[in-house]
């Protein structure tokens, strides 16, 4: 499996991950080299078999629909790199 | 006298209980010896005061005549995966450097509860994705354990939870928590001498532990032998309704449920685990694992699990997506760290932020993730990982027709010496081969120090059980610890 560079960019874009052009070289044969080992999946027989959803089985619960939670905005934005007026603060999105 | 920091969990728990000791004395030495231990670099952030309140409380309590709680007096360490309020929780990577949890995680608070004090919060490798502690961005954990060959190579603890192991080996604390996605409680264990458990998926909740793969994280305790690890289990573990995957079950009684006799049982040796190239050590050691079974009662079976070599591949489409997935949220808005270059706009804050904040690994897998779940892959990559997922846990369950638990080596080697693997992601990989398809499968397991290597390393033996079976897992855990008669210990140096 060769993974190029193009790729890479698209992969590192899609992952929101800033990278540079040598950065996109070196990743690209160590991206190739995993996706190459894992594609012996490949080989594996999987017709009439279901994906596993749970690893264990369990049901999900219900519970009834209430506030149970809640009231703590303050120590939600306690850890925000920039909170203004009781809000994330981020870079202008709107011109 | 013995030294306080050579006890256990159990021995400490009765000592302070029977007033041989005070849990604040327990305290003190554990505290001095973390602070002396800076070289190995296993803990992140050391916190007295916490042992110190917790260890006062017991003592507290014992004067005033009421009953002991399970963990009185036992001062632990956190791996830095749990969120512990207050206290900075960063799982040792630069993304959350910084970040203090207005929160603490359920496992954290159930062994508070317990009475336990915590030493401070422990290194590991970054979101618990590694084999060896060097995907931390806070320096490798160095292993107390050195071969004895005369040369000072700094040696791997293991991973991901190399910090708790490298922590517990050296006298540091009795116990500690980690957690295991796909090896990372019992091939760190295996590489320093100590014990522990993963339990069944579900057994402890995972409120408030930083996710990596969500379908295969489960928290367990790591410590020296098999009865410190059940005492741990039995209050990290329990019923949260904060987490959908938690079991509601009741917690059994593990600790009072121990016992060495494996009479009536019969353990299964999976073939497929006699890997090529394994070395004639570790193929010695579990033939000693496996007359030590029939000695203690137990029916010997050869099974099959035919799956086996498609488990890593599998776990390595399935738990980067999953990661990719979970690690979305850290996007500089909410907490951690932001990265705001002059003149960007918010994509472009995301993508820098996220670049100077992950490390390599990380990003290796959170884009291995993303491909393997990007439009036209999907089927291909991911359904067939989840397909293959499911065949092996049907291995499992065929082999359970024939044998109640199996015995596998825990790791294809010994410690290896860091940077001896990192340049090649797949050779690290490897290193989880026998642990990671009980973890697709959801089973409980457990890694027991079992003797040495010809380098005067430690080795581990894995028992893996059906679903729910902790105790036929601690047990057999129990019957090897007794044959095998592990004493030795590293050599301080640090």
């Amino acid at each position: 499996m060769s993974v190029d560079t193009a790729t890479v960019k698209r992969i590192a874009s899609l992952a929101r991950i800033a990278i540079t052009e040598e950065e996109a070289g070196r990743l690209a044969p160590e991206l190739g080299n995993i996706l190459g080992w894992i594609e012996q999946l490949g080989e594996v027989d999987t017709r009439d078999v279901a994906p596993m959803t749970a690893v264990i089985p369990n049901h999900l619960r219900l519970r009834d629909d209430v506030v149970t939670d809640g009231g703590v905005r303050d120590a939600v934005l306690s850890n925000a790199p920039q909170a203004e007026h009781g809000f994330f603060a981020v870079p202008k999105v709107i011109e | 006298m013995t030294e306080l920091t050579d006890l256990g969990v159990a021995a400490i728990r009765d000592g302070v209980q029977d007033g041989a000791f005070s849990a604040r004395e327990v305290a003190e030495a554990f505290v001095a010896k973390v602070s002396a231990a800076k070289q190995l670099n296993a803990f992140l952030v050391e916190t007295p005061d916490h042992a110190f309140a917790a260890a006062d409380a017991a003592d507290k309590a014992r004067a005033a005549g009421e009953a002991a709680k399970p963990l009185a007096g036992v001062p632990i360490g956190m791996k830095d995966l749990f969120c512990t309020k207050g206290v900075p929780s960063t799982a040792a990577s630069h993304i959350l450097e910084g970040f203090t949890p207005p929160y603490e995680s359920t496992v954290s608070q159930k062994l508070w509860d317990a009475g336990a004090g915590m030493l401070g919060k422990l290194n590991m490798d970054q979101f618990a994705m590694g084999s060896s502690n060097e995907t931390s961005a806070f320096g490798n954990v160095i292993s107390p354990w050195r071969r004895s060959d005369g040369g000072n190579a700094p040696l791997a603890p293991g991973g991901s939870s190399g910090g708790s192991s490298a922590a517990i080996a050296a006298r540091l604390c009795p116990a500690a928590t980690g957690t295991d996605t796909g090896g990372s409680i019992r091939q760190p264990a295996a590489f320093t001498g100590i014990a522990g458990i993963k339990p069944t998926y579900g057994r402890c909740s995972r409120f408030g532990i930083v996710a990596f793969a969500s379908s295969l994280d489960q928290a367990g305790p790591m410590a020296r032998d098999v009865r410190d690890c059940a005492i741990m289990l039995e209050a990290m573990a329990g019923f949260d309704a904060r987490d959908a995957t938690s079991l509601e079950l009741d917690v059994p009684r593990w600790e009072a449920g121990l016992s060495s006799d494996l009479k009536g049982k019969r353990i299964g040796i999976p073939k497929e685990y006699r890997v090529e190239n394994m070395p004639s050590e570790i193929d010695a050691l579990w033939q000693r694992g496996i007359d030590w079974a029939r000695d203690a009662g137990a029916e010997i079976v050869e099974v099959s699990l035919p799956h086996t070599k498609y488990a890593l591949p599998a776990y390595y489409i399935i738990a980067p997506a999953e990661a990719s997935s979970n690690l979305a949220r850290y996007d500089g808005v909410r907490y951690g760290l932001r990265d705001l270059p002059d003149g960007a706009n918010l994509q472009d804050m995301y993508a820098a932020t996220r670049a100077a904040g992950f490390g390599d690994e990380v990003k290796r897998r959170i884009m291995i993730g993303t491909y393997v779940l990007s439009a036209g892959y999907y089927d291909a990559y991911f359904t067939q990982a989840s397909k293959v997922r499911t065949l092996i846990a049907r291995d499992f369950d065929a082999a359970w027709e024939s044998c109640d638990l199996l015995l596998t080596p825990t790791a294809p080697s010994a410690a290896f010496a860091l940077g001896e693997k990192s340049a090649d992601p797949i050779a690290m990989y490897l290193n989880d081969v026998f642990t990671v398809p009980s973890s697709l499968a959801g089973l409980p397991a457990m890694s027991v120090p079992a003797g040495l290597d010809g380098h005067g390393l430690p080795l581990g033996l894995q028992v893996i059980g059906k679903a729910l079976d902790e105790q036929g897992v601690l047990n057999a855990g129990l019957a090897l610890e007794q044959r095998a008669g592990f004493a030795a210990r590293p050599e301080a140096w640090w």
